[in-house]
């Protein structure tokens, strides 16, 4: 179903034929404006910013460009199109037919699951806000606002489901998405990693390779759901995410490029005195935001995966496709145990698995994106090559959590990890010296000093395209 | 899931020194009892005690701590209660545990946490010590059970923290200690939003629980620390001064055997192959303090305290670790006389602190007697001394039985201590409960107090169940254990507890009588603990299969 742009709110989902739902939509859309206005990019509302806006839910074809001032972006509400006769894949009721409505029994746990989802998506909109005053380039500046308004359509979708098929309390959740606020001692986003702050671009750049990666695989998880209308909103959500890991993955690799530059220029090697970021504190950066983000997949050994499973609303990473026991009540998953100070091999059942199974294909994932940095690496001639550590290592959640490992994921004593804790993370001073090269360049086709200029363009544009038409 | 082999517990006792999962601290007036449990800190090592969920080695902390804020800081006027881990107060009894426990095991453990959680409630109303509630992170079913226990309620708004009875739609089974009833009893929520509250898993954050009366007040996380303060200050502040210096609770001394305990003033001795328990409490050997400060010289070891702590302990090893013991013979020996001394004693020192405090301890110790899903018979023989307050033992007990002597050396001496001053749970004296609705028995019984009275004047009475004389008592009281402890044990326990109490319920009864008797059906039923039940799959990967039949 192509997308209704006639309407107050873009959609596709026949929201004139629900008036009830149409008038409580268009009563949250000021408040959401009212949000965007407080909270969402610092600056440059009143600018013309080339973006990306959906206007269909075909595969090809299904965005336009062109420029908008952010607070008059046409944020919507697209549903991929419906599979016939979809049946759920996975869980005690595979088989049965998809559910169009919320089951009663599985309420609480759906708008569970979906409000922490939708937390996501504004907080890191509140994360970001500040940082198009240091962007180092248009085109980055461009891509920051892009995540950012594609961030903020996700949430509407969220949005849309918890007005559609929560009531009354999915209504109060929506409205309770646009008060909390990331950081907030008092009013915190759901997520410890939604809380932390985002004041550079290494820092953006990690966090969309890494952060943004796990509600990929979330988004994923969620695609596999017996809840259809779940599944089909995810399933559009997924096609704008991999923007958001591709500027990430992207950033950090110029990042990269531009110190491998800089080293070559420097009888030492010293990236630094060249005002680049060192490939050290990169690595650092990489490494803190990687262990945050694989925090965010819940512990290793969890009820409420299992829970989720054998009710069919979460399944794993391309459940329906892959020929595997959808059932999944037999068989276990060996999992590395700390038991009086050292790692011990046992077997869970897969179901109470899940979790660590979705953060599994993650981190493969995440594997291959730092092939791809690295064979960037090798291309021009750096020997440096990038790492992740041991998903045990500098975890907050779950098995491992304030345990001291080290890099390889071997425990050592607290005292050790201590010790050495700053060779593997961020330190104040690496923070410092980070912050201490953000200064803005927004002049046509100027690069800051620490990232490399970027290959391509957005569309079929220039590199060196005016992405944002600043109103001086 | 296999229940667990029987494991004992070891000790009821415990101290702030060696405490494993709670912290206590002073600053003037307020005392402030920290939940942080170790997860691998358990009784048993087959369950972790996540996400600050407790076991009874978490409770026997618990108890001891409110015991010695009452005997050892009587300056204490607010007892904030809160935890000491991020984002969790209390995640309830740990269901692990309870899921591999034995039915015994988890009934005790239910009960012994009720009684914990009453005495919350008498410290403030005995004592003036107000409990606070201080939830700084999410308190779910035991955990906030354990709120609604305390005075007054706080949760910390941080837009995740929520209060909740997850019970019912989690795990199939109902909130085991009190939750329910102080809902609805004390806390006097609308029935119908509590039973919203009861079936909604995650609870209720700030904004609905304070709508719904499920809190009393909350404040943001940089308020939160000031914000107690500030509350606890003006408890104190309200609440009359209380004296300053408390006495030591020395350990309890006990010479144990396979089938034996022996303290000073108290004896139990199994005969495991009748089942029985003879339950011996002695009479003081030594003359009572003779004023105040000679009371605040002897502290715990003044007989009256002494006596009803080892009372109390035995108590709870009968009930824990003495699952097949059915019987339990109350008995008593010594000089009568000296009872009465004793008693006679803290009644001139009425209105001294640790005088009352200890006669609080008594009424606490009989009515967790009161409370022993065993039988009791008292035994009233030779050597007897039922006077005063021991002669509550024998009101206590299911049936009596008492040597009509010939020579007139056993007699009972029911004394003052029988008028009212040691309450059942129901609030009724045990006289009022024995001789309910019959006014002028009751007035019989009470002019009949100081006087030495003879196995025929007290069957006469009422006051007795059975007096045999000296030919007949040996065949009689044998025939009546041998024939008691044939019985049914659960038909017996249910009797009993029907039996026991008379006249109005209250919050106290309901949660001992109808909750525990619904929780005790349902912890046997498949929809719990059957092989697909919620109980015994909860954090197994199956999904549970309920037999849809209703009663």
């Amino acid at each position: 179903m192509s997308i209704d742009y006639s309407e107050r709110i873009p959609n596709n989902v026949d929201l004139s034929s629900d008036k009830r739902l149409q008038r409580a939509l268009e009563q949250w859309q000021p408040a959401f404006l009212d949000w965007w206005g407080d909270m969402g990019p610092d600056g440059w509302q009143a600018d013309d910013v080339y973006l990306r806006t959906a206007i269909s839910t075909e595969p090809g074809g299904w965005a336009q460009f062109g420029f908008v001032k952010m607070p008059e972006y046409r944020w919507g509400i697209f549903l991929a199109d419906a599979v016939p006769d979809r049946r759920i894949a996975f869980g005690d009721h595979k088989g049965e037919p998809v559910w169009q409505d919320v089951p009663g029994e599985h309420r609480n746990a759906l708008q569970r699951i979906i409000v922490t989802q939708a937390d996501t998506e504004p907080a890191s909109v509140e994360q970001q806000r500040r940082l198009g005053a240091t962007a180092p380039s248009l085109y980055d500046l461009r891509n920051l606002f892009q995540v950012n308004v594609e961030e903020g359509r996700h949430l509407w979708a969220m949005v849309y489901l918890l007005h559609r098929h929560f009531g009354r309390d999915g209504r109060e959740e929506a409205d309770a998405l646009l008060a909390r606020r990331a950081g907030d001692p008092d009013n915190p986003r759901i997520l410890d990693a939604f809380n932390q702050p985002c004041v550079d671009w290494l820092t953006f750049f990690c966090f969309t390779t890494f952060t943004d990666r796990d509600g990929k695989y979330q988004l994923a998880a969620l695609a596999e759901s017996g809840f259809d209308p779940l599944s089909r909103t995810c399933r559009f959500m997924l096609t704008e995410e991999a923007h958001h890991l591709s500027v990430g993955e992207d950033g950090v690799r110029r990042v990269l490029e531009r110190a491998a530059e800089l080293e070559r220029l420097d009888p030492n090697g010293d990236v630094r005195k060249h005002g680049g970021v060192d490939f050290a504190t990169i690595q650092k950066y990489i490494t803190y935001w990687f262990s945050y983000s694989i925090d965010l997949f819940g512990s290793e050994v969890s009820s409420n995966a299992a829970n989720f499973f054998a009710s069919g609303i979460k399944g794993r990473y391309r459940e329906e496709e892959l020929d595997i026991d959808h059932v999944a009540l037999t068989g276990t998953y060996r999992m590395s145990t700390p038991v009086d100070g050292r790692l011990v091999d046992q077997d869970v059942p897969v179901r109470n698995a899940m979790n660590e199974l979705l953060r599994n294909a993650y981190i493969e994932d995440a594997e291959k994106v730092v092939v791809r940095w690295n064979r960037a690496m090798e291309e021009v001639g750096t020997t440096f090559r990038v790492r992740l550590p041991n998903p045990r290592f500098f975890r907050r959640q779950g098995l491992y959590a304030g345990l001291p490992f080290d890099f390889e994921g071997n425990l050592i004593s607290a005292g050790e990890f201590e010790a050495r804790k700053t060779e593997w993370l961020p330190t104040d001073a690496d923070r410092a010296y980070v912050t201490s090269l953000m200064h803005g360049v927004f002049d046509h086709g100027k690069v800051a000093n620490w990232i490399a200029a970027p290959k391509r363009g957005i569309n079929k544009m220039p590199a060196d395209f005016d992405y944002v038409r600043r109103d001086v | 899931m296999a229940d667990a082999p029987f494991t004992p517990v070891p000790s009821f006792e415990s101290h702030p020194s060696r405490y494993r999962h709670w912290r206590l601290t002073f600053a003037d007036a307020v005392a402030t009892l920290t939940l942080d449990i170790v997860e691998e800190n358990g009784m048993r090592s087959d369950y972790l005690l996540k996400q600050n969920s407790y076991d009874v080695g978490v409770d026997i902390e618990l108890h001891d701590a409110l015991e010695r804020l009452r005997f050892e800081h009587p300056e204490v006027r607010c007892v904030v209660v809160t935890s000491g881990q991020p984002k969790v107060f209390c995640a309830g009894a740990n269901i692990h545990m309870l899921a591999s426990s034995t039915h015994h095991f988890k009934v005790n453990f239910c009960k012994y946490t009720n009684e914990t959680r009453c005495g919350v409630e008498e410290a403030l109303a005995e004592s003036g010590q107000r409990w606070i509630a201080a939830l700084n992170g999410t308190a779910a079913g035991g955990g906030y059970e354990m709120a609604l226990a305390c005075d007054q309620i706080y949760l910390i708004d941080d837009r995740s923290s929520s209060v909740s009875l997850p019970e019912v739609p989690l795990l199939a089974v109902l909130p085991g200690t009190g939750g329910l009833t102080r809902l609805v009893d004390k806390r006097f929520v609308r029935r119908d939003l509590a039973d919203l509250f009861c079936t909604k898993a995650e609870g209720f954050r700030v904004k609905e629980a304070k709508r719904y009366g499920l809190i009393d007040g909350s404040f943001p996380r940089s308020g939160w620390d000031a914000g107690i303060q500030k509350v606890a200050a003006e408890v104190v502040a309200a609440s009359p001064a209380r004296s300053a210096q408390g006495i030591v609770l020395p350990p309890m001394e006990c010479v144990t055997d396979v089938d034996s305990r022996a303290y000073k003033y108290v004896r139990t001795t199994i005969d495991r192959k009748h089942r029985t328990a003879t339950l011996i409490v002695s009479a003081p050997t030594s003359p009572p303090p003779a004023n105040a400060s000679a009371l605040r010289a002897e502290g715990a070891e003044t007989w009256s305290l002494r006596a009803f702590r080892e009372l109390d302990d035995a108590l709870c090893h009968l009930r824990f670790n003495e699952p097949t013991i059915g019987l339990v013979l109350v008995q008593t020996e010594g000089d009568a006389e000296s009872v009465l001394a004793h008693d006679a004693s803290l009644d001139g020192l009425a209105g001294d602190w640790l005088a009352d405090e200890i006669r609080f301890f008594q009424g606490r110790t009989l009515r967790r007697l009161d409370n022993m899903s065993k039988s009791m018979f008292a035994i009233i023989g030779k050597g007897s001394c039922f006077a005063g307050i021991l002669f509550e033992l024998a009101l206590s007990v299911d049936r009596s039985y008492m040597l009509d002597d010939p020579d007139g050396e056993v007699v009972v001496r029911p004394s003052v201590a029988s008028s009212g001053r040691f309450k059942m749970q129901t609030g009724l004296s045990r006289l009022e409960n024995r001789f309910y609705a019959h006014a002028d028995q009751l007035a019989a019984a009470l002019g009949a107090l100081g006087q030495s009275l003879s196995g025929a004047d007290a069957l006469d009475l009422g006051l007795v169940t059975i007096a045999p004389d000296d030919l007949d008592w040996d065949d009689e009281v044998r025939i009546a254990v041998e024939e008691r402890v044939s019985l049914s044990p659960d038909a017996l326990t249910g009797m009993e507890q029907n039996l026991r109490y008379v006249g109005a319920e209250n919050c106290e009864t309901k949660i001992f009588g109808r909750l525990t008797a619904w929780q005790n059906w349902i912890f046997q039923r498949p929809n719990a603990v059957g092989e697909h039940g919620a109980l015994t799959l909860y954090g197994a990967p199956e999904s549970p299969r309920f037999d849809w039949g209703r009663t």
